[in-house]
């Protein structure tokens, strides 16, 4: 038996990875509470009944001549791809809304199934829908489905099987607006009497689409005789339409036909027991949340409160991984007699991918958070408590969803901006993602954060951090938008998705995806480059050096002190003449009015590749220049004992402001459209980094 | 009157909406369209932003594109 194809197809944030999730028993796609979390299409295959279901997962679409770019990936796939069934998913507790995307969905005349997700939130609300009578009058199969409880996804699945099975589907019993039905009577009778048929389309069908001015029937008509006759008919009737409608746009008269349809439908099959003047959970929390005077105070409060969490709740843990990884590398160095390979693994490998993981309770709490946000709601209220913020700058509400997910990582935040319908808007929230620092520039943050003003303030610091950045990111997209991308603003129109308590499966999953994915570097890409750090830091050889100081060393043997110190002297002058100190010395001439040393320098440029690689590469290079300390917090006292306040400052800059990562690098250029936009991107961000770097180091210094 | 000058707690009819066909269609996308009822749920400072609810949909929108929207209050 071959594999039946079924595409997913419903409004925005209706639950269809959800229900795929649901179906296929998996977790496999990423969902969230706001529309837009979807924004390519994905396939999932898996079996049921001996039959392969091949399920694709299509971005929601509010209809089908979606204007977005992830609507357009939708309205693509449903009119050119080879299918054989339509799961139309619907949210029971919108259903009139939703509907309308179903009515287009029907004039593709495939096989259909109605899902009527989230049936348990319907229950709760007093909604009572009759699913028999919806389906009398669509003429597909409906079912109740929750991808939350599992309830009635065995029977879509069974239905599926007979819908697929099946040879044609039933006709439909929509019923226009009593003057659009006159009309299509007299067509359709008149084509009968003629006895003309026009492919498999009913004389009823062929009548709608006359008079809905279908394009293409307009052509396939035009070479037939009955034309002819026709046209006066066609006339006069739309006449009558125009006058009952009071409008001649064919548009408006179709939008108008189909609210009152799916209006007519609601009233016929869905029953609400609550009184309409009781007041939902949603609208009650909004009074809060949205409030007029405290909406914006909340918001920051919950940001401040999540950046304090992220410092004071992370560093428990930090201790203890810390003393571990110490424990750890001094045990393994214990173990191994070789010099050379014991240098290698302890302060090459535990040193950079320790420095690293020991970041990982900042990172799970910052991600905690910003699933909170995407699961329960929030983020769209947030957006339009900043709209009006943003736009001053030149940005729309809605970008505010990209530029949060920023803050956990830059990579999926660049594809979330495709939910941005206008161009402009989306190139401006793409250049401007990178000044929200992602959780990968966290662990630079917060160790100069905890080394320069101690446990107390760093919470302070890093929200302060977090929100300069922020503030200077709306500064260059009003830079952007009144040098670079003038233009038209997009209006600001966007679906408030009820509030939903977080499933807390559903933030586990996110959560521990992150957290894996963030050790899983940390053991493969970092592990690589901190051996390679330290290569280049090691090598090449300098026996020359070496027997200088050796016999300076034997000169002075009685000298406990002054041993020290020349041996100290020796390992500082080896690695300034390495292959790191080589290239760091080379380019510090270009950090050096912003004070950084060529260590800091070679951390920078490290971080190019990953910003991970900052940390991982300063404990290498401060690790191999002092070894009798590998307790608790070495890295930041050294960085306090090595650096002065307005170089790490300067620093802290830098890192905000230049380039992402590698592959957020590649993302950009991709969703941007082009290389070029990552030259400029390259160009601008270096500029401004070593500007406002060079300022701060001034300023303080 | 237009949907911009409501205030929370209000309630209207839509009669007419006078804009460009994109946001027209967005509109009726979420079921937003003549003869709807909508009801304003909330404002944002200086209403710069307005929350509406409509057959059950909340939707938040800039006061720009309430200005083109003609409403008749219920009262």
């Amino acid at each position: 038996m071959s594999a039946i194809k079924i595409v997913l197809a419903g409004q925005p944030n209706v639950g269809k990875s959800m229900l795929i999730n649901a179906m296929s028993g998996s977790n496999g796609l990423k969902v969230g509470n706001f529309s837009g979390v979807t924004v390519e299409k994905t396939e999932v295959c898996f079996e049921h009944h001996c039959h392969m279901l091949e399920m694709v997962d299509l971005p929601g679409t509010y209809s089908i001549a979606g204007f977005s770019q992830e609507e357009k990936v939708a309205h693509n796939y449903l009119l050119n791809e080879e299918y054989d069934v339509i799961i139309n998913v619907l949210d029971s507790t919108h259903l009139q809304r939703n509907l309308l995307l179903t009515l287009e969905l029907l004039k593709l005349n495939k096989k259909m199934v109605l899902a009527l997700n989230m049936a348990d939130e319907a229950e709760k609300e007093g909604l009572e829908i009759d699913v028999k009578q919806i389906e009398r009058i669509i003429g597909v199969p409906v079912v109740l489905v929750s991808a939350d409880t599992k309830e009635g996804v065995e029977e879509l699945l069974t239905r599926i099987h007979d819908v697929a099975d099946s040879p044609y589907r039933d006709n439909s019993n929509i019923v226009y607006s009593h003057a659009f039905e006159e009309e299509v009577l007299s067509l359709s009778q008149f084509m009968d009497e003629k006895g003309f048929h026009l492919r498999d389309l009913t004389s009823r069908e062929v009548a709608i689409r006359i008079l809905f001015e279908d394009k293409a029937l307009y052509q396939e008509l035009h070479d037939e005789p009955i034309m002819m006759e026709l046209q006066p008919r066609i006339v006069d009737s739309l006449q009558h339409i125009y006058l009952h409608h009071e409008t001649k746009n064919m548009k408006e008269l179709k939008s108008n036909e189909y609210l009152a349809i799916v209006r007519g439908i609601r009233m016929e099959t869905v029953k609400c027991e609550r009184h309409k003047s009781v007041k939902t959970l949603t609208k009650k929390i909004d009074d809060i949340l949205i409030n007029k005077y405290l909406g914006v105070p909340i918001f920051l409060f919950f940001m401040w409160g999540l950046f304090q969490l992220t410092f004071t709740l992370g560093a428990i843990p930090m201790d203890w991984i810390d003393g571990a990884i110490g424990a750890f590398g001094d045990w393994i160095g214990s173990t191994i007699s070789n010099d050379f390979l014991r240098s290698v693994v302890v302060d090459g490998m535990i040193a950079g991918v320790g420095a690293v993981l020991l970041f990982l309770p900042n990172i799970i709490i910052l991600y905690i958070g910003i699933a909170l946000l995407e699961t329960t709601g929030y983020m769209s209220r947030v957006a339009f408590l900043l709209d009006g913020f943003f736009h001053k700058f030149g940005l729309h509400g809605k970008s505010f969803i990209p530029l949060v997910t920023g803050f956990g990582c830059s990579v999926p935040a660049y594809m979330a901006a495709r939910t941005l319908k206008s161009e402009k808007d989306r190139l401006i929230t793409l250049f401007i993602i990178g000044f929200m620092s992602c959780g990968a520039r966290l662990p630079i943050y917060v160790l100069f954060a905890g080394a320069f003003f101690g446990a107390e303030h760093a919470g302070n610091v890093l929200f302060i951090i977090y929100i300069s950045g922020a503030i200077l990111g709306l500064v260059m997209a009003k830079a952007l938008r009144v040098f670079v991308f003038k233009g038209k603003d997009e209006p600001f129109v966007m679906e408030m998705p009820k509030y939903r308590f977080p499933s807390f499966f559903l933030i586990w999953h996110t959560v521990y995806n992150n957290a894996k994915s963030y050790v899983k570097k940390a053991g493969t890409f970092i592990l690589a480059a901190s051996v390679l750090v330290w290569v280049a830091a090691t090598f090449p050889n300098q026996p020359i050096l070496e027997k200088s100081y050796e016999t300076q060393m034997v000169n002075v043997q009685n000298n406990p002190d002054e041993l020290l110190r020349l041996s100290n002297e020796l390992k500082m002058k080896k690695l300034e003449n390495s292959y790191l100190g080589q290239i760091g010395k080379a380019t510090q001439p270009f950090f050096a009015p912003l004070g950084f040393d060529w260590k800091m320098t070679v951390a920078l440029e490290a971080g190019l590749a990953a910003k991970e690689v900052v940390v991982s590469t300063l404990s290498v290079l401060y690790a191999i220049g002092d070894e009798e300390d590998e307790n608790s917090n070495a890295l930041a006292r050294e960085l306090k004992a090595n650096v002065s306040f307005a170089s790490a400052m300067a620093f802290i800059v830098f890192v905000m402001i230049y380039l992402p990562c590698l592959a957020a690098s590649l993302v950009f250029a991709k969703e941007a459209g082009g290389y070029k936009y990552l030259v400029y991107l390259f160009i601008s961000t270096t500029i401004t980094a070593w500007v406002l770097s060079f300022i701060t180091y001034r300023i303080l210094l | 009157m237009k949907l911009s000058q409501l205030h929370k707690g209000d309630r209207a009819i839509i009669i007419r909406i006078e804009t460009n066909e994109d946001l027209k269609s967005r509109l009726f996308s979420f079921g937003v369209g003549k003869g709807s009822e909508v009801s304003i749920e909330a404002c944002s400072m200086k209403k710069q932003t307005m929350e509406i609810e409509v057959d059950g949909t909340l939707i938040g929108l800039r006061a720009e594109e309430a200005k083109e929207i003609e409403v008749e209050k219920i009262v």
